[in-house]
């Protein structure tokens, strides 16, 4: 008979003002994989915090029991000292440090005088290496490795500790989908060891491909723990207890209405800023038309947002060549202030990163491109900024009590509504939207997906770049594919199936230079 | 929505960064006024401490820009000497006009930050190294421009910046009525203007203080500055450096928060990336900001020079400490991106109380830097504790 091994009782977490989880069941059994599906701020991360003792004990209300015994952690060493071991989005791995030195960082193989074995140290991750299949030397630093990769190794850093529940917080928002297929194998193989895990993921079709029951949170609380062996437990029934509604499709339909060509890339070239010699994207090639979605389709390392940030502003890459016209005239785009003024406008793919200042209000971070709109003299109107973040908070639905709250306070979709309201108020005729719905939930796509369709329909370009294909297909009038760098297929968006441009975004250099050389005879 | 007012509680848990300092500063005077019997507090000593600590305050409005921006600036000490040596020489040596030294000392300010700004900004090279740099390079030509010895005395008119007053221009009875309808100009201006932008956010539904807590706030505001003006009138009237400084204070305010370079400044601090992806021109914005740290050094020298009435090899040692502490005190972040000219300025004047009742009390110089150290830690400490807690969500 099957036995919890981990059950979580009547759990409730309150912040001042909020309650983030009130009265939250949740019930792993021994050496399942359990997958938590919830819209951003349903709860899921906060729940994690607690279970790993990121809460201690006593900021919470509920009781967690762990292999039939009541636990009560203060930190997560505590938590890990049981078996339980988070793996978080952001990966923690010291760049610089090799991958043996970062599987038994803090937890060193010392030799008897106290000092570091290294011997032993590089032998056994070779074998933990071996374990989640990662070949690589393990003197080689972390930072060289891809994400992919570097997944792997906190994988098995988790095992160098003898974990027994693991726990993956969108392990594969990161991945390409080779990587994610190895990821989710590797799961699948822990699990015939005996080793469980929880996995919180957007991704719903790896959650049915992978997870044996799924509890599904909203708004703080439990709504549901779905057999997903049972007949009838699809990602439409999951997306529908997530939102508490059924979407009665995920992408928002709007008329297609193509005008002229508003941007046209030609014979775009880009090399690598550090390496010298090694080109990024070669020869590429690109238009967009007014009320058009265009997609770019490839997976990552494959140049798209390389391709992008070059094209504003040369923000990213040297030794570039190549001509972009706008309304068919050649212009120069030195740098993102020319860009920005020629109407172009880039959506980061990273948000925190790149896209806002986390750590100022909403209402600075949507004016922060169109300074010279709100200003005269250099001076800026407080009160027209004001105004201007109110009308974006509003038509957006941007859901905060103010337009003066931190943006770092938001949850991600609402992150990248500011993020888009900025762009759209800089009025910019082209927007490179780079994975404009990674990280967000379900219900936020969709609002994102309205927005994309409300520009086009007054007339703007739309460029989205996405891994995500079923995303591309529903969004798009015509996509291209870049792979290794290269334009390798345009195609409507009705000629385009997801096995056919998985193809082509995967193909290889020589098959392709041949269809490039038949193109330039044709 | 959180249309109309917000009750107390939430007005001082929200602005407990921003206001923990001014709550700080008071106690910090009842403490010293305390000790010394009131001394601290006489019209005397009110007047010695602005005049002691003006340029320290002026060094501190450039600073917390740089600072704002994430970077620092360790040269201003130097430059402080360099500039006032160069018009040291100008005007007592050489016999030009008083205001021949001060424009070569603006001048050469401007001349240093534009170096320095040159190589941070478009060399790349951390502006903490750079000014390192600019501190031994800054020290070693003020020793050479004064071959090595000090000069004195600076004549009359120069000494007036720093240590001459506006005293009867209205008359008086045992007091200086100019100073008192100066600061009460002051206060009915501010008052009207922040019932303005009170006003303002209302109607764009921010939230605003309640009306009767804003009325006590301002009255408060107005007596502390209204007693403030009773002492200066008592003793010696209205000091020209803080007709300067309080000059200084209300333009790089506005520039901070109301002007697109302020606004480039905080982007930049706050997140480089976002900042360089929205437009801003970093390495202009980055020149200028090292620019106006070099013209405010220039002024904070020709300040310095005019109250020592001459200059020394030494003059300026240990400044950009003072100025660096200052700002830290007055709540700008580490990081970058978070920082005000008024936090920096009442992070400067906890720094001079502090000093100049310890002064008054025969402390010892060393157990002042003791304090002083320990001070700016927990200032430090303070703010860290603030952000660990607002960010434990």
């Amino acid at each position: 008979m099957s036995t919890n091994i981990l059950e979580m009782r009547k759990i409730t977490k309150t912040f001042p003002g909020v309650k983030a989880l009130e009265d939250v069941e949740l019930n792993v059994i021994d050496g399942e994989i359990h997958g938590i599906c919830g819209e951003n701020g349903a709860g899921k991360s906060t729940l994690m915090k607690v279970l790993s003792g990121v809460y201690p004990h006593g900021t919470y209300t509920g009781d967690i029991v762990f292999k039939g015994e009541t636990v009560q952690f203060h930190s997560i060493n505590e938590s890990e000292a049981k078996g339980i071991v988070i793996i978080h989005q952001e990966l923690a791995l010291v760049p610089y440090l090799s991958v043996a030195e970062n599987i038994f960082l803090g937890n060193e193989r010392r030799g008897r005088s106290g000092m570091i074995d290294w011997n032993r140290t590089n032998h056994e991750a070779m074998a933990l290496m071996a374990e989640v299949g990662l070949d690589e030397n393990p003197l080689t630093p972390v930072g060289q490795l891809g994400v992919g990769k570097q997944q792997l190794i906190e994988i098995a850093k988790a095992l160098s500790k003898e974990v027994q529940l693991l726990i993956l917080d969108e392990p594969t928002s990161a991945l390409n989908d080779a990587d994610s297929a190895h990821l989710l194998g590797l799961l699948r193989k822990l699990k015939e060891r005996g080793i469980g895990s929880i996995m919180i993921s957007h991704k719903l079709n790896e959650i049915e491909q992978i997870a044996d029951r799924t509890t599904i949170l909203r708004d703080g609380h439990t709504i549901e723990t779905i057999d997903m062996g049972e007949p009838g437990s699809s990602q439409d029934r999951i997306i529908k207890g997530m939102v508490g509604r059924e979407l009665e499709s995920r992408f928002p339909k709007r008329d297609h209405a193509i005008g002229e060509e508003v941007l046209r890339v030609e014979n775009w070239t880009v090399h690598h800023p550090a390496q010298a010699g090694r080109i990024v994207v070669e020869r590429a090639n690109f238009k967009v038309h007014a009320g058009e979605v265009v997609g770019i389709a490839g997976v990552m390392g494959a140049g798209r947002t390389e391709l992008a940030m070059s094209v504003f502003g040369r923000s990213y890459g040297t030794g570039i060549s190549g001509e972009i016209y706008k309304r068919g005239e050649l212009i120069k785009v030195r740098d993102v202030a020319e860009a920005i003024g020629h109407g172009l406008a880039y959506a980061t793919e990273d948000r925190k990163k790149y896209g806002l200042n986390l750590i100022q209000d909403i209402r600075t971070n949507i004016s922060a491109a169109s300074l010279g709109k709100l200003s005269t003299r250099g001076w800026i109107d407080g009160n027209k900024e004001l105004a201007v973040a109110q009308e974006y908070r509003e038509t957006l639905n941007i859901k905060t009590p103010s337009v003066m709250q931190t943006t770092g306070n938001l949850s991600g979709g609402n992150q990248q509504k500011v993020v888009l309201s900025k762009w759209i108020y800089s009025d910019a005729d082209v927007l490179i939207l780079d994975e404009p719905t990674r990280g967000i939930d379900v219900g936020a796509k969709y609002e994102i997906y309205t927005i994309i369709n409300k520009l086009v329909a007054e007339g703007k370009a739309v460029v989205i770049i996405s891994s995500e294909l079923p995303e591309l297909l529903g969004t798009c009038d015509r996509i291209y594919t870049l792979a290794f760098g290269r334009m390798t297929g345009e195609m409507p968006v009705a000629e385009a199936t997801p096995e056919g441009l998985m193809e082509l975004m995967t193909q290889e250099r020589d098959s392709k230079k041949m269809t490039q050389d038949k193109e330039v005879q044709s | 929505m959180m249309a109309g007012t917000a009750n107390l509680r939430e007005l001082a848990t929200r602005n407990i960064r921003t206001s923990g300092i001014y709550i700080a500063f008071v106690l910090i005077i009842a403490f010293f006024a305390f000790l010394t019997d009131g001394t601290l507090l006489n019209a005397t000593n009110v007047t010695n401490i602005i005049l002691q600590y003006s340029y320290i305050l002026i060094l501190a409005i450039g600073m917390v820009i740089v600072i704002i921006a994430g970077h620092i600036d360790l040269s201003v000490g130097s430059l402080v000497g360099l500039t006032g040596a160069v018009s040291a020489v100008l005007v007592i040596k050489n016999g030009q006009p008083w205001w021949v030294g001060v424009i070569a000392a603006v001048v050469i300010g401007c001349v240093a930050g534009a170096w320095q700004g040159f190589w941070v900004a478009f060399v790349g090279i951390p502006a903490f190294i750079t000014t390192l740099a600019g501190m031994l390079l800054f020290r070693g030509l003020a020793l050479l421009v004064l071959g090595n010895i000090s000069l004195s005395p600076f004549p009359e008119p120069y000494t007036n910046i720093a240590a001459g007053f506006q005293n009867g221009l209205l008359g008086g009875k045992g007091f200086d009525l100019f100073t008192i309808v100066i600061f009460a100009i002051a206060v009915v201006g501010y008052g009207f203007s922040a019932y303005r932008s009170r006003a303002n956010r209302r109607s764009y539904n921010q939230p605003v203080a309640a009306l009767p807590l804003f009325i006590l706030r301002l009255l408060a505001i107005a007596a502390v500055v209204m007693w403030f003006a009773w002492q200066l009138a008592h003793a010696r009237g209205l000091p020209n450096v803080l007709i300067l400084l309080a000059f200084l204070v209300l333009v790089y305010t506005l520039v901070t928060t109301r002007s697109v370079f302020g606004r480039h400044v905080y982007a930049i601090g706050g997140n480089l990336s976002a900042a360089m992806l929205s437009g801003v021109k970093v390495r202009w914005v980055n020149f200028g900001i090292m620019l106006n740290m070099g013209l405010l050094s220039g002024v904070a020298g020709v300040v310095y020079s005019a109250r020592m009435s001459g200059a020394q090899p030494s003059a300026g040692n240990m400044f950009e400490l003072d100025a660096i502490a200052a700002c830290f005190i007055g709540g700008a972040a580490v990081t970058g991106g978070v920082g005000r000219v008024t936090g920096a300025i009442v992070g400067g004047l906890i720094m001079a109380v502090m000093s100049n009742g310890m002064s008054l009390m025969g402390i010892d110089q060393s157990i002042q830097a003791v304090v002083k150290g320990l001070v700016l830690l927990l200032a430090v400490a303070f703010d860290v504790y603030n952000k660990r807690r607002a960010g434990a969500r």
